[in-house]
């Protein structure tokens, strides 16, 4: 085993000190061998498309020009080759230059539709999901059985999920509009206007999501020391009071991680509106995710344009989780 | 994560989760009057019912013939018959996407799995240069956007000529899966305790004879949930399926079921059958893995 083998080895450690490399390894290796199929995966499977995704965001590949040459068939049977004119080329910041200027794309409509959508899931996730909990961590008969049906749609594969609801919200003969009618009001199209269409993929993926808030939070209630509501109570504490003073501030390291995770999870959502909504009407109800697989995967591929989305939706997820996690450290996270 | 994070969150805090479970009792039942025991199951019951309704209506649209499927009439039966789930399982290419799905989502899970036991157990037990660079990078992965990985994948499987096959999207798939399972897999054995690895080096044992003959034996429950999940992810995954497989034979579940409902003439008594039959295997696996699932996400998510 050598150096070049182990992607993590700190770069800190100077070339010229070999002994204290050795003693290194000689302590380490076993960890080190424990973690290399698992880096073996990461750098082959992750780390050298992610390098090939960022440098095809700074060329114009396309369906179009992605050979390196161009065969032809000879009357004898054999093949000629030859460069091929048109083959895709640097060309630096024009990508991104084009996507945030409005040039090619929709970035910045898809970009709100993805902060309205994340804002609006994680948002009914995070305090549905509480109330249950809180509801759920009382002692009464059949709360196992409640807690149970309250899963399922947890249980439900996502795509399936997003059908049932397409399902549900079919403007024609869907039970949503037949509600509608039934009692006096007027069908909505639910999937003509950009703001009613992202309104039936925020209420499926509402649906799909609390139950996972439920759990967690549940766990996390769960560890929060019961002498403290005692205490509390004997202070005269009343129950809001010991939700925002005990129960609150017990819950910060699960509701953290949950909310840091359900943002990321939803940001990064596939199915569901490309199953709902299929972005209709015209490509008004986007968000990012799927923007950038209509780029890459329909029509003229436009395989640079995608990477180029890539690249920005993850930086933004970079700098979004570090602000988060920076933010609640000032606030200091231990409670 | 870095060491920042707190660590106030014990793996065990969720119902019944693992081996360490020193929960604290719920609270002792106080007196609750009437109308707040009222409203307590009146709000459950409100939120079970729409827990549980989408799935309900699929299955009875699923019983109904095709005209009373697509009529705007509100009725829960219509000469209920099962029909529909022999024209699904018969007439279509449905059993050809379930068996793809079983085999590609396997193959994930084997893969996953097997890539990543040691690398968890590495990553619970030892100290040593490179794990925080490697945990920052787990967590970084989880972030990916499917949108940045897709196009690069599939232009190197386009020139390995490997498009439009199940291989290519288990590849796929592992990108996933592997840092995914590593970091569930060290939330479990973060709570099986270290006396028993110091107990096993003092009579002898290596670091690899105790990972394989103390540690994963114990493990077993927390690699059978982390193989539950990640065969589910696998099995509900569409992007990439759409995206590689071109045809009919090769396609997986959620890229077949939706050629069920294009833009016009949509088949509703195709997919709402095929949906409840996709959902039944996917509900039993959950149900076993879920007490346990929560558990070792939040775990992993706060220590570092």
């Amino acid at each position: 085993m050598t150096a070049t083998e182990l992607p993590p080895a700190p770069r800190s450690r100077p070339l010229k000190e070999p002994s204290r490399f050795r003693r290194s390894l000689g302590r380490h290796w076993y960890a080190w061998a424990m973690v290399l199929p698992t880096v073996f995966v990461l750098a082959v499977l992750v780390m050298y498309p992610l390098v090939q995704g960022v440098w095809q965001s700074f060329t114009n590949l396309t369906e179009g020009n992605q050979q390196d040459v161009i065969c032809t068939k000879t009357l004898g049977g054999g093949e000629t080759c030859k460069d091929n004119p048109n083959q895709a080329e640097f060309v630096g910041l024009d990508n991104y230059v084009d996507l945030l200027t409005g040039e090619r794309g929709r970035f910045w409509e898809q970009f709100t539709n993805t902060l309205v959508w994340t804002v609006a899931c994680v948002f009914f996730h995070f305090t549905i999901g509480m109330s249950l909990a809180v509801l759920l961590q009382r002692r009464f008969k059949g709360r196992s059985l409640y807690r149970v049906l309250l899963i399922v749609p947890w249980a439900v594969p996502s795509f399936v999920s997003a059908f049932a609801w397409k399902f549900m919200f079919n403007q024609r003969f869907g039970l949503i509009n037949s509600t509608l009618e039934a009692i006096g009001l007027d069908p909505v199209e639910w999937f003509s206007h950009r703001w009613t269409a992202l309104f039936a993929c925020i209420v499926t993926n509402i649906w799909m999501g609390v139950p996972f808030m439920m759990v967690a939070l549940l766990g996390g209630l769960q560890s929060i020391n019961q002498d403290l509501y005692e205490a509390a109570s004997l202070d005269g504490a009343s129950p809001w009071q010991q939700f925002r003073n005990v129960t609150l501030p017990g819950l910060r390291p699960v509701s953290q991680t949950v909310v840091l995770l359900g943002t990321i999870w939803t940001f990064n959502m596939f199915p569901v509106i490309y199953f709902v909504s299929g972005g209709e009407p015209a490509g008004q109800s986007e968000i990012l995710v799927t923007g950038a697989f209509r780029a890459a995967f329909e029509g003229l591929r436009n395989y640079s344009l995608a990477a180029t989305y890539g690249v920005l939706i993850l930086s933004m997820l970079i700098v979004y989780a570090s602000v988060y996690r920076r933010a609640l450290r000032s606030q200091g996270e231990v409670f | 994560m870095g060491e920042t994070v707190p660590q106030a969150i014990a793996p065990a805090a969720i119902d019944g989760a693992g081996p360490a479970d020193h929960r604290t009792p719920p609270p002792p039942r106080r007196e609750r009057s009437p109308l707040s025991s009222v409203a307590l199951h009146a709000t459950l019951l409100v939120a079970t019912f729409i827990a549980l309704f989408p799935v309900a209506w699929v299955f009875l649209a699923s019983l109904k013939p095709r005209a009373a499927i697509q009529s705007s009439e509100i009725e829960l039966f219509n000469s209920p018959s099962f029909d529909n789930y022999r024209a699904v399982l018969f007439d279509t290419s449905f059993p050809t996407w379930f068996v793809n799905s079983v085999v590609v989502a396997a193959f994930t899970m084997l893969i996953g799995i097997s890539m990543s036991a040691t690398a968890g157990y590495a990553l619970s037990r030892f100290n040593f240069p490179g794990k925080r660079q490697l945990m920052w990078t787990f967590l970084v992965t989880q972030m990916f956007p499917v949108a940045i990985l897709i196009v690069p994948i599939y232009t190197i499987m386009a020139d390995a000529g490997l498009i439009d096959t199940k291989l290519s999207l288990i590849i796929a798939y592992c990108t996933v899966a592997v840092p995914f399972c590593a970091w569930m897999m060290r939330g479990y054995f973060d709570t099986i305790p270290r006396e028993l690895d110091e107990a096993a080096a003092l009579d002898g044992l290596g670091p690899f004879a105790t990972f394989w003959r103390v540690i994963l034996p114990l493990a077993r429950p927390g690699i059978a949930v982390t193989a539950f999940y990640t065969f589910l992810t696998a099995w509900g995954e569409v992007a990439y399926a759409i995206a590689f497989i071109q045809s009919e034979e090769n396609l997986t579940l959620g890229a077949g079921m939706q050629q069920f409902v294009p833009q016009f003439n949509q088949r509703w008594e195709y997919l709402t059958p095929a949906a409840i039959m996709v959902m039944i295997p996917a509900g039993v696996v959950f149900f076993f893995a879920q007490r346990h699932l929560v558990a070792g996400l939040t775990a992993g998510g706060t220590k570092g």
